[in-house]
């Protein structure tokens, strides 16, 4: 390989590593525009995955084509791997604490299928507690401490 | 051809700035709240964007002396995020 083509093949790989961590910027951009102005807890870990997966990806793609050394690329192809391993088992945790406490705001759900394993939680309006049998007035919720901000 | 790199740096310099701007944003939502879960996602998020910006400061100098702090980060922020979710409980989550 002659050296101006090794040369051409350097600034083309570092082109294309560019490119990928400016993708994946953007989306850690985006991701916290959204992180900012979603409602709960639930849609705010919609927003948060993009930056912990597919941006962290595509950063961590761009630098391995810009450093090109053999122990770079595998530590970073290991951060990879333990990104895409760890943020599901903390997403997990993360949704199901929301989901037990006040982390979901009801009335943006259309469904809401684990609303029968939520132990002790407040139940909808539709749907009374069966230890709770005075309920006069079904159109007016029992208040729902907790939520605090009207964003 | 003798200016692309110049331009590549660049462009890297800017999204290091991009991303000090969306750690700010999520600064604000670690500050605000309300609920401990909420922050507990700003701060995995913000672990998330020092990672990248690592990995940005490594391609953009071509030093890979951060490369490992990269990945110790990474695990680092893995176990505190779930140790910290297992603490954050109904009701004393303030």
């Amino acid at each position: 390989m002659s050296p101006g083509s090794r040369e051409g093949l350097a600034v083309t790989l570092d082109a294309i590593g560019t490119v990928a961590i400016v993708a994946g910027v953007l989306l850690t951009l985006v991701a916290s525009i959204g992180l900012l102005s979603l409602p709960d807890v639930l849609s705010r870990m919609h927003a948060a995955t993009k930056p912990q997966v597919v941006g962290l990806l595509l950063v961590v793609i761009g630098g391995a084509l810009h450093l090109r050394t053999s122990v770079d690329v595998w530590m970073l192809v290991l951060v990879g791997a333990f990104q895409l391993v760890t943020a599901p088992v903390t997403a997990h945790v993360v949704g199901r604490l929301a989901h037990r406490g006040d982390g979901v705001r009801r009335d943006l759900l259309y469904v809401d299928e684990l609303v029968d394993t939520r132990d002790g939680a407040d139940p909808g309006p539709d749907r009374p507690e069966p230890d709770e049998p005075d309920v006069e007035d079904p159109d007016v919720p029992a208040p729902r401490g907790g939520w605090t901000e009207g964003s | 051809m003798s200016t692309l790199p110049a331009l590549l740096d660049a462009v890297l310099v800017v999204s290091l700035v991009l991303l000090g701007i969306s750690a700010v944003l999520v600064v604000v939502r670690l500050l605000r709240g309300p609920t401990g879960l909420d922050r507990l996602v700003a701060l995995d998020v913000l672990v998330a964007e020092f990672l990248c910006g690592l990995v940005a400061y490594a391609a953009l100098t071509g030093d890979s002396a951060l490369v490992p702090v990269v990945v110790a980060i990474s695990l680092v922020g893995f176990l505190g995020s779930t140790t910290v979710a297992r603490f954050v409980r109904r009701g004393t989550d303030r």
